[in-house]
């Protein structure tokens, strides 16, 4: 999968979940730029993505992203 | 099954037009989505459930300290979970000679909330995880967590008949559906210590709904039957009686024989079983008659409707001869066509969507947990009977042009009595279940019960009926509560609707009138709280005599019992 698609996908997940389609995702948002993005609905977040994408974080990998970035890195390095 | 999101949703509708319900929920891991889940799923049982969530971790504190916020917020639920990953760590950290203990000690705990914690409180058991520490052996050491997790989950079942205000949710049975790694998401507990999947957690809340909507008199009482494809496989006009699908063997017949199986124990535990099927009558009633596999027989069904007429006007006639409301019964039928039908024109009835195969039927109507209730008795089983019972007094009926003389001719027996240990469990599970002729529709548990039998405030009387065809039970309910030296307030006045037009009203009233004025008493107020479903009663205290009391909130009646003069009624007393 391109890394656009990743993200395009990725986005809609965080439109829907978090019920706010302004989202604009890059690959430098953190949580502190989305304002429903807490500990809790990253959870939610991360269980929407894994769902989706027919992948599966680590426990480890789930609380180490510093930012999208990151997040779009491990996706595509699990979706080969 | 509504997902995670869809009922985070529904808390954004307005909610103000919902009954309200309040709601603690206190856990040992994290329960914000937990809370989260039982409130949207509170939405689609059409309850607005207020909400309070303890701290993380709080179990014992909350529940030991009287100043906690558990007591201040004072909820109608308490729901308190404590999981097995907790319950496994604390057991994983004593010392071996204790470990033995680990039942006892969490059933000692469970005890002391049911003493402190007021109103009703839901309990998740506890699913099974086996930390394979002797594998299989462990069901023969006693010390194992195997054997300790099954111990509790067996001794809380007996804690519950001990405790009244008590309730089980069945998280056991539910993980065992679907299996722990379904329920259980480590990276998500590792995370956020959060014990159940978001794929779970709707599941959860629905059991969990199904209690308080079950205490809360939300129930099914009667479950409706297509035939073809549906109790047997084949087409029974085409096939004939002797060729349809049915019994053991390898095939297709199997499913249908479990199915009715298990409709066979619905109908012993007192739901009413109906048929509504399209089939000339006579056709459709043969397999019940001479088929040998047939697991029911005519003896279960309460009503058999076979026509040709669409399903929803069906309903519509069963409904007028059961007397029940439309959100207490379910219909069961392979055909979406008039699965749609019965849906769009009448929306209160519950309508599974069946799957395809048939083999499926049961697991499928498994994960719906349709007929959760709070109380049983062993009337329930008569109910059957009893609805085909009336299906012959309304016969009889017929044949007398004139009112009074059917009612001379019924041979009717009453007989009066306060609440007792005998018939406590009825009056509480009417009390839950009476919808339609109750005055102000309060709800009682057993416990309730029995505290106003004991309060010297309360008058209580229980009424039964009997007649020439059989015996109606405990059908009517009077709780009176003394107002002052000289006033008595009808707290709770309800009837089974079973008995609507015998004049049993007028032999209540006759009843509870002479016992006033034997205790000195001048006057007895009634009130009437509308709901959705009693307005049949709307002028019930006007019809009696009662006069209406000006300048209150509510809607109230007063009579004065000096001048009442008893009515004629046809129903003679009982006296032990």
């Amino acid at each position: 999968m391109e890394r656009a698609e990743i993200i395009t996908r990725v986005q809609d997940i965080f439109r829907d979940v978090l019920e706010n389609d302004e989202i604009e995702l890059s690959e430098e948002t953190t949580s502190d730029d989305i304002e429903e993005w807490d500990s809790l609905s990253h959870i939610q977040l991360v269980v929407t993505i894994e769902k989706e994408l027919g992948i599966k974080f680590t426990s480890y990998e789930i609380t180490s992203w510093i930012d999208t970035g990151e997040m779009f890195d491990c996706i595509a390095k699990k979706l080969g | 099954m509504k997902s995670f999101t869809e009922l985070k949703r529904n808390l954004k509708k307005d909610l103000s037009q919902l009954p309200k319900v309040k709601v603690t929920v206190v856990g040992d891991t994290a329960t914000q989505f937990l809370a989260t889940s039982i409130r949207g799923m509170g939405v689609e049982h059409g309850f607005n459930i207020e909400l309070f969530e303890a701290e993380y971790n709080q179990v014992e504190c909350q529940v030991m300290d009287p100043n906690s916020d558990l007591y201040a917020f004072n909820a109608d639920y308490t729901i308190i979970f404590q999981s097995t990953h907790k319950l496994l760590e604390k057991y994983s950290l004593q010392k071996p000679e204790l470990q033995v203990s680990l039942a006892d000690e969490r059933l000692d705990f469970i005890r002391l909330i049911c003493q402190q914690v007021p109103r009703r409180i839901i309990y998740y058991n506890y699913p099974d995880i086996e930390d394979t520490i002797f594998g299989s052996f462990a069901n023969q050491v006693q010390s194992s967590f195997t054997y300790q997790l099954r111990k509790l989950n067996y001794e809380l079942m007996n804690i519950v008949q001990q405790y009244q205000n008590l309730f089980v949710c069945d998280l056991a049975a539910l993980s065992a559906k679907f299996g722990r790694d379904y329920m259980f998401d480590s990276s998500v507990y590792v995370s956020t210590e959060m014990i159940l999947s978001i794929d779970a957690l709707p599941y959860v809340a629905s059991r969990t709904m199904d209690i308080i909507a079950a205490a809360e008199g939300k129930i099914k009482k009667c479950l409706i039957l297509d035939l073809d494809n549906t109790l047997w496989g084949g087409v029974v006009g085409d096939d004939g009686w002797e060729n349809i699908q049915i019994g053991h063997g390898l095939g297709i017949g199997k499913a249908y024989s479990e199915l009715q199986q298990w409709i066979k124990k619905l109908k012993n535990r007192g739901i009413i079983i109906a048929i509504c099927s399209k089939n000339n009558e006579d056709k459709a009633k043969e397999p019940f008659e001479k088929n040998p596999e047939m697991v029911l027989k005519l003896d279960d069904i309460a009503v058999f409707v076979a026509n040709w007429e669409n399903k929803a006007d069906n309903i519509h006639t069963l409904q007028s001869i059961l007397n029940i409301g439309f959100d207490s019964m379910v219909f069961l039928d392979d055909n979406p066509f008039e699965r749609n039908m019965v849906k769009k024109n009448i929306p209160e009835v519950t309508v599974p969507e069946l799957p395809e195969d048939p083999g499926d039927y049961l697991e499928y109507l498994y994960s719906l947990n349709l007929f959760e209730t709070v109380s049983y008795s062993e009337g329930d089983k008569d109910r059957t009977k009893q609805y085909q019972l009336e299906t012959k007094r309304v016969s009889l009926q017929r044949k007398f042009t004139n009112e009074v003389d059917f009612l001379k001719s019924l041979n009717m027996v009453s007989e009066v009595k306060g609440f007792d240990l005998f018939n406590t469990p009825r009056v509480a599970q009417l009390s839950q279940r009476s919808n339609q002729f109750n005055l102000r529709t309060k709800r009682y548990t057993e416990a309730e019960i029995t505290t106003i039998e004991e309060n010297p405030n309360f008058a209580s009387f229980s009424f039964t009926l009997a007649d020439k065809f059989g015996d109606n039970g405990l059908i009517c309910v009077i709780i009176m509560k003394r107002q002052d030296e000289k006033t008595l307030f009808i707290d709770t006045w309800l009837m089974s609707c079973r008995v609507l037009k015998r004049g049993m009203e007028l032999f209540t009233l006759n009843t509870i009138v002479a016992w006033a004025k034997v205790h000195g008493f001048k006057r007895i107020i009634g009130e009437y709280l509308p709901t959705s479903k009693n307005r049949m009663v709307e002028q019930h205290y006007p019809n009696l005599g009662f006069v209406k009391i000006k300048d209150v909130d509510t809607t109230q009646y007063v009579l004065d019992i000096n001048n009442y003069k008893p009515f004629d009624c046809y129903i003679t007393s009982k006296i032990e």
